[in-house]
């Protein structure tokens, strides 16, 4: 019965390829960025939660 | 530089605390109750309220929304302020969001038990609910964007995406998936209808679980764990990768959870592919986790708090390496509508949110009260008895699931089901069924270890309710301006912008070639609407919750169809649901599927199984239902309801809702007739005759099928 389905709707077939194009343009453009950042820029924030004006206590011994 | 002071609202993160605390408490006390009904059927106590169908979407929600749900914003409202360096936007909001939350909550405790429900999972609240939940949603929403606005912080941590995505999508989601035709104050009807309805329906809930137990917990992930390892998290690269890849990919899966069904085959592949894809960032983001504790491993082995962030993080890369597989065709077509899928959602519930939200409580309470937790040891035991109580429950879940399935599919030398009888199988598993009550108890007996713990030690503690800290102003860093990532951090309305179209991308293309084209639900020329009486029963299914065990949906398998329909040997179709607002194919069997159970048995039959189904069907585990035979039918409601759905498309001729209770009272006489004939007296008008004149309808118009092609 389905098989009807995939016929009737017109190139129907491009959808799903479409949308991997999409997300793999992306995902390329993406990692490519990702990879290339300033490395300054990542360690401020990788640093972030940890300098956040909370006060530091030791957690591991009660 | 000149050194500002500011409070940090800590408060509203208490209330929340407490909140998800209590109403985790009930939600798993309720989780454990339909746990043990399932094999002491009279746990149902016979009583309408507490029955399975009505208290399975009780504690759901409770869970979800309640538990999850507090914990969430009490995580969200932590975090946010220290990453932005700014109090929250405004204190009304965070105080509206809070109570307005919790008066939503009270309400699905209310209206749940008394039947008042969509039946769509996780969506089950009914109209007026869902237009607050919209309304509070959007207060968080604002309060967030808010604080965003003020912080004080150039750019926002990873761990604010998250929270901003989580805010997009969820509106989004639950606006569109809740749209329906109010009946009355109580009932409304989905707009969409059967298969529509049914991938709008798995759109929202496979994302409601990515975007309401995924995301926020990541945010919290990428900052609690550096807190609490206090290292700063492996590599930042990975979770901005993480984070888009996440995002952009999620939406698009939801079709996996609907393989094997009446859905367009395209749609259904499109859900697999991006269901495998999403593992890269899931595993990106779990194993970014676990890095983050490298050189720290040693404080595990003593450290509660990372104990139970390590098995979190551990739970969350299973869950979704389990997902992405049960969404290929041959797995799934073993795994769905069994107990294997019980177990998948406990492992990513159990253990990736509550262990996380477990270790973030023993990380934050003695924070807040400025103390040192009251016991490490307690806290180990928690984390020891929690984790045994995930084992208890997933392991015996998995077995039960593959068990019963291979026991469904099972066919003899002769070509016939070795096991034709569904109960056989459902008795096979009750062992399992106690097991997994059991491990639902340990867990349970591990929150309770934890409230006293967490009470000990704000006992010995001082709340600090508003947490003062000198902060500096924001300062623009030229550097970070030379990268587009760190222009987009700056700009939180345009990253909240890109961030909803990252997500619509997905969902409309996912969505739109189902609706522009009608053709793509081939009408059946036999399937006609449902007569009101029907109506009426269908109604009553849905309110006792009937969907939450039996699936009205025959997949095109060989022991499917050989099971449930012997005779016409017909799978579901999806033009037999055009009329089916909302679509009730359910997502678990722990019942027989009852798409073609129309004329299957007699009257009689059905009005002796819903009152004793044990005497009717030796040991079988499904609840009585006395009170179908007290109550009678609310005719008053007839005209309002034919109208509702003559709105919404189905075909009632102009009028008609006046001549309605003239053909219900026929078509309920003659029931009552036929029942009366076999020994049975009935008043016409008792709910039971108008479920049997649905069940007796499930499946009959496929039979006199001619079937018109589009």
């Amino acid at each position: 019965m389905y098989k009807e389905i995939l016929q009737s709707i017109e190139n129907i077939q491009i959808w799903p390829i479409i949308s991997f194009c999409i997300f793999f343009i992306f995902f390329l453009v993406l990692s490519w960025w990702a990879i290339t950042v300033d490395r300054k820029y990542i360690n401020e924030m990788r640093q972030m939660p940890l300098h956040d004006a909370d006060a530091e206590t030791d957690n591991s011994n009660p | 530089m000149e050194l500002e002071k500011i409070h940090y609202d800590n408060k509203v993160v208490k209330a929340f605390i407490i909140a998800s605390v209590i109403f985790g408490i009930v939600g798993m006390t309720v989780g454990l109750l339909a746990a043990i009904q399932l094999f002491y059927p009279i746990f149902n106590f016979d009583i309408q309220y507490t029955s399975f169908g009505r208290i399975r979407p009780l504690h759901t929600n409770a869970v979800v929304f309640a538990f999850v749900g507090n914990a969430m914003f009490a995580g969200v409202y932590y975090s946010m302020q220290r990453l932005l360096k700014a109090r929250m936007f405004n204190d009304s909001l965070s105080w509206i969001h809070f109570w307005g939350w919790q008066l939503i909550i009270l309400a699905a405790a209310i209206t749940l038990p008394l039947g008042l429900t969509t039946s769509k999972e996780y969506a089950e609240l009914e109209w007026p609910i869902d237009i607050a939940i919209a309304l509070i949603w959007v207060v968080f929403g604002i309060n967030m964007i808010g604080t965003i606005i003020m912080r004080r912080e150039k750019h926002m941590y990873v761990a604010i995406w998250f929270y901003i995505a989580t805010f997009v999508t969820v509106a989004v989601l639950h606006i569109v998936n809740s749209l329906a035709i109010p009946v009355n104050l109580f009932k409304s009807y989905s707009i969409y209808a059967g298969v529509q309805d049914a991938l709008v329906q798995w759109w929202y809930g496979h994302n409601a679980v990515a975007f309401f137990l995924t995301t926020p917990f990541l945010g919290m992930m990428y900052y609690f764990l550096p807190k609490a390892a206090n290292r700063p998290v492996y590599s930042y690269r990975l979770s901005i990768i993480h984070f888009w890849s996440l995002i952009f990919l999620y939406i698009w899966a939801g079709p996996h959870h609907l393989l094997y069904t009446a859905l367009p085959d395209w749609a259904q592949s499109l859900g697999v592919v991006f269901s495998i894809m999403l593992i890269a960032p899931s595993w990106g983001g779990m194993l970014n986790g676990l890095l983050t504790l490298r050189g720290a491993w040693d404080r595990v082995r003593e450290d509660a708090v990372l104990k139970f962030m390590v098995v979190a993080v551990t739970a969350y890369g299973m869950a979704t390496l389990e997902g992405p597989l049960l969404s290929l065709k041959n797995v799934n077509a073993i795994a769905h509508f069994t107990d294997w899928i019980v177990a998948h959602v406990h492992v990513g519930g159990l253990g990736w949110n509550g262990f996380l939200i477990f270790g973030m409580l023993y990380w934050l309470i003695p924070r807040m009260w400025a103390t040192k937790l009251y016991s490490m040891k307690l806290a180990n035991v928690h984390f020891w008895i929690g984790t045994l109580g995930i084992i208890f429950y997933a392991v015996p879940m998995y077995i039960a699931g593959v068990v019963q399935s291979l026991m469904w599919k099972e066919f003899n030398a002769d070509g016939f089901l070795v096991y034709p009888n569904f109960l056989e199988t459902t008795t096979q598993i009750l062992p399992m069924y106690m097991l997994r009550a059991i491990g639902g108890g340990l867990y349970l007996t591990g929150v309770f270890i934890m409230v006293y713990n967490l009470m000990k030690t704000a006992a010995a503690g001082k709340f600090i309710a508003n947490e003062e800290v000198e902060v500096a102003p924001m300062v623009k860093s030229a550097q970070s301006e030379a990268n587009w990532h760190g222009v987009l951090e700056s700009k939180p309305v345009m990253f909240t912008v890109l961030a909803l179209v990252a997500i619509l991308i997905g969902g409309a293309i996912e969505m739109v070639p189902t609706f522009l084209i009608k053709s793509n639900i081939p009408t059946i020329a036999s399937v006609k609407p449902y007569t009101p009486l029907e109506l009426h029963g269908r109604d009553i299914y849905v309110r006792e919750g009937c969907v939450s065990c039996h699936s009205q949906m025959v997949r095109p398998f060989r022991s499917e169809v050989q099971r449930y329909d012997p005779t016409g040997a017909e799978y579901s179709k999806a033009g037999e649901f055009v009329y089916d607002h909302p679509f009730l194919w359910g997502s678990k069997r722990t019942g027989p599927d009852l798409h073609r159970v129309g004329s299957k048995y007699a009257d009689s039959w059905h009005y002796r199984h819903m009152l004793t189904p044990g005497d009717v069907s030796t040991g079988s585990i499904m609840p009585a239902y006395p009170w179908l035979y007290d109550q009678v039918i609310n005719k008053e409601r007839t005209a309002e309801k034919i109208s509702a759905m003559r709105t919404i498309g189905v075909p009632y001729a102009d009028g008609y809702e006046e001549l309605a209770n003239a053909d219900l009272d026929k078509q309920a006489n003659s029931i009552a007739e036929a029942l009366k004939m076999e020994g049975y007296e009935t008043p016409s008008d008792a709910e039971i005759v108008a479920l049997i004149a649905y069940l007796q309808r499930l499946g009959k118009d496929i039979k006199s099928e001619k079937v018109a092609t589009n």
